[in-house]
């Protein structure tokens, strides 16, 4: 009884799973599939870490027969997953400290190499702060090397797992604790920002992604593609955190829908050096309809408002979608 | 056979002849002969199934070796002052995860003020990160030791730190043997970890712990720790029949019958035994014992070699500001209940040679009843008055 799909989202791989023939379903609609973080951990209602870990980590163990080493970063991942005696992991998973886990990936690859299991993939993973700030020198070197790790970065915009403090991947405008909205400039500053992804790929590493929680058939695909390459890879999902955000969290997927479509996380594919994909955006938003909806940026609408703060978020927004072309395909 | 090598060349291939599958390197003087002579080996092809590693810090050096250790590999890096402080949290997540990675601290001072020479500073300061700790008297020691060192960081899960001091042996030319491919390999059997990353048997390691079982946690780290000392035991007398060379926790010299004893850690002790030897022939009996292993403190051996003396002068090569020594404390700890006097000897700090004389001088006003219970061997008292009262604070 296959039938073929009706994209009713044109250019888009976000497609409900029961409308696609079964081998174009999600790994999560697998019986078989490897269940890597089982429920019952601690993630807040609606953490988009928590649903993106189990696609990427499901994803990538199919991709390589469940032959995966997962190393994984201090922050909510590690923590809500694993309080002793506990632990949600069904693949062999390791945790060392917050600004490490490229470097003992690396040191992973190696160890498997030499002992004769270089089938055995590895997987690193942690949060924004644990990969652009302070682990950005081991994530650096690991790509410069070339080590064969998949880096996954769940980018929530913030130090969420000590309280929501700022972090490099903060967006100027943002409320954390520590960047409040007070002030003449409240909220975060805007700097000229880290964008880890175009980073990763001035290294010219074989592969660099990004990717939201709203398009998780985009975001399975890019982990697959990933594990068929050897060499440093990087992967960066944008990861909607209630909590952090203040939004509400069945919100979650449509922020990061939002995120992409308003411009300001554009998903795109690099190789060798070289973008070679960028998710078109289909139905423009204007960046307020994404900010609106989030507490920590209450402050740019409340009374009279910040229209000039809103306006230049909508600059860099733009910014993005002359960069990668993003209207291109459609307008 | 003996031979005419480098301390540092000495080291590199007595690892080598280990068999390590994983070397993170970083450079830092006076570490790196080390890692640049295991570094061409892994190039040329002697090594085989070796991975070198040219990582961008020594936090990813320990990190690297933490998770080669972690799949079963045997890994092995180096490294001194600045370096091992920049890897000192690695350092206490490996010993925390119970992986029996070995590390070489070619010992050196910590800045500032910046120093590349010889103190011990370094690692005394990482004296609680859970590491066994072993102290080489000269460079057939310091080869020695390291042998010994995987075998037992691998027959008890647990990291073990070799410490050799900078320069002084470091890049001393002497001769020494390293003992041969064979005699290793039948000290070393290879590497069969406790536990192991493997996607057939998944495992969670490093999970968060909470209060409810962080101190029993802490509490087996520290009953593994202290069975290290026997374990060492039992390694080097088995070391000592393969080999013919001898390795102790705790080495008395001419230590038997003497009143005062010198109390010595790493290089040092030549000098101390020399100058022993000069005035055991001027009639005068002084001892000296000297420590390999520090951590575990070897309460028992020492406590043995030290019961007959009246007066233990603690020679310390690094300092705890605002306190003193950092090996004394240990030591009246360990000589408790007996008629001892313990004294604390600052010195050699940041490279200054400790000679003969100078410890002669020492010995001299102990006898006379002038040894104050802290003293910086050599120091100019004028410079550090002057200092202070140009600052006001005299
Ligand atoms: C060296 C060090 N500094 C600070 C911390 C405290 N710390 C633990 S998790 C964390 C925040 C993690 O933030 P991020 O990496 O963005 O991950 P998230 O929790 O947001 O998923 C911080 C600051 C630490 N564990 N280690
Ligand atoms: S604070 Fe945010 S990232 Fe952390 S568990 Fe909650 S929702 Fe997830």
């Amino acid at each position: 009884m296959t039938q073929t799909a009706k994209f009713y989202q044109v250019g888009s791989r976000a497609v409900g799973n029961r409308l696609l023939p079964l081998d174009q379903r999600t790994e999560q609609a697998n019986p078989e599939r490897r269940n890597a973080l089982t429920s019952g951990h601690r993630a807040c209602q609606g953490c988009g870490e928590a649903l993106a870990a189990r696609y990427v980590l499901d994803a990538a163990a199919h991709a390589v027969g469940g032959r995966l080493v997962t190393v994984n970063a201090t922050g909510c991942l590690e923590v809500f997953s694993t309080p002793y005696p506990e632990s949600a992991w069904q693949l062999p998973w390791l945790h060392s400290v917050f600004a490490n886990a490229a470097s003992v990936a690396s040191g992973v690859a190696a160890g498997l190499r030499t002992t004769g299991r270089g089938d055995i993939r590895v997987l690193a993973q942690g949060g924004d702060g644990g990969t652009v700030d302070i682990g950005f020198a081991c994530l650096s070197g690991m790509f410069e090397r070339n080590d064969d790790v998949l880096y996954v970065c769940y980018d929530n915009q913030a130090y969420m797992n000590t309280g929501v403090q700022r972090s490099g991947a903060t967006p100027g405008g943002a409320r954390t604790a520590t960047t409040e909205a007070v002030g003449a400039e409240p909220g975060n500053l805007f700097g000229i920002g880290k964008d880890a992804a175009r980073i990763a790929i001035a290294h010219d590493i074989p592969y660099v992604a990004t990717a939201t929680v709203a398009e998780l058939h985009d975001l399975e695909a890019k982990v697959r593609k990933a594990m068929s390459i050897r060499g440093a890879r990087y992967l960066h999902v944008l990861v909607p955190c209630p909590l952090g955000w203040g939004s509400a969290t069945s919100e979650t997927v449509r922020l990061a829908r939002l995120a992409q479509r308003s411009g300001l996380f554009p998903v795109i594919e690099a190789e060798g050096g070289v973008v070679t994909s960028a998710l078109p955006i289909r139905g423009r938003v204007p960046v307020e309809e994404y900010l609106r909806p989030q507490r920590r940026y209450a402050h740019l609408f409340r009374g009279e408002g910040r229209p000039d703060l809103v306006a230049r978020v909508q600059r860099l927004a733009d910014q993005n979608i002359v960069r990668y072309g993003l209207l291109d395909e459609e307008s | 056979m003996y031979e005419q090598v480098e301390g540092s060349r000495a080291v590199a291939l007595a690892v080598a002849r280990c068999r390590p599958k994983v070397i993170a390197a970083y450079p830092i003087t006076p570490q790196t002969h080390i890692v640049e002579a295991l570094g061409a080996m892994v190039k040329a092809g002697e090594l085989a199934g070796c991975e070198f590693l040219t990582v961008e810090s020594e936090f990813a050096s320990m990190s690297a070796s933490l998770g080669a250790c972690a799949v079963g590999a045997r890994a092995y890096t180096a490294t001194a002052s600045q370096g091992l402080l920049y890897m000192a949290e690695v350092l206490y997540n490996v010993s925390g995860l119970g992986l029996p990675v070995v590390l070489t601290v070619a010992n050196r001072a910590i800045g500032a003020p910046i120093n590349i020479w010889n103190d011990q500073s370094d690692s005394m300061s990482q004296r609680d990160c859970g590491w066994v700790q072993l102290y080489a008297d000269d460079n057939q020691a310091a080869v020695d030791l390291h042998v010994v060192a995987f075998r037992l960081a691998e027959s008890l899960s647990l990291p073990v730190m070799v410490c050799v001091d900078g320069f002084v042996l470091t890049h001393a030319i002497e001769p020494i043997e390293v003992p041969g491919q064979e005699q290793v390999d039948a000290f070393l059997p290879p590497f069969t970890p406790r536990q192991v990353l493997d996607p057939d048997h998944p495992v969670t390691i490093g999970a968060m712990v909470g209060p409810e079982a962080f101190t029993e946690v802490r509490a087996i780290s520290h009953r593994t720790l202290l069975r290290a000392a026997d374990v060492f035991d039992e390694l080097t007398e088995r070391y000592a029949q393969l080999t013919g060379h001898r390795l102790s926790a705790v080495s008395p010299y001419r230590a038997e019958h003497a009143r005062t004893v010198l109390l010595t850690i790493g290089s040092v002790t030549g000098t101390a035994h020399e100058l022993a030897d000069e005035l055991a022939a001027e009639g005068r009996d002084v001892g000296v014992v000297s420590l390999t292993l520090f951590r575990p403190f070897p309460v028992a051996a020492l406590r043995d070699a030290l019961h007959g003396a009246a007066e233990v002068i603690v020679l310390e090569r690094a300092f705890a500001p605002g306190a003193g020594g950092v090996i004394t404390p240990d030591v009246r700890a360990a000589l408790t209940g007996l008629p001892i006097t313990v004294r604390t000897v600052i010195a050699g700090l940041g490279g200054r040679p400790v000679t003969k004389d100078s410890l002669r001088t020492v010995l001299d006003d102990a006898a006379a009843g002038r040894l104050e219970d802290l003293r910086f061997l050599d120091l100019h008292e004028d410079v550090v008055d002057a200092a202070l009262a140009a600052g006001g604070l005299s």
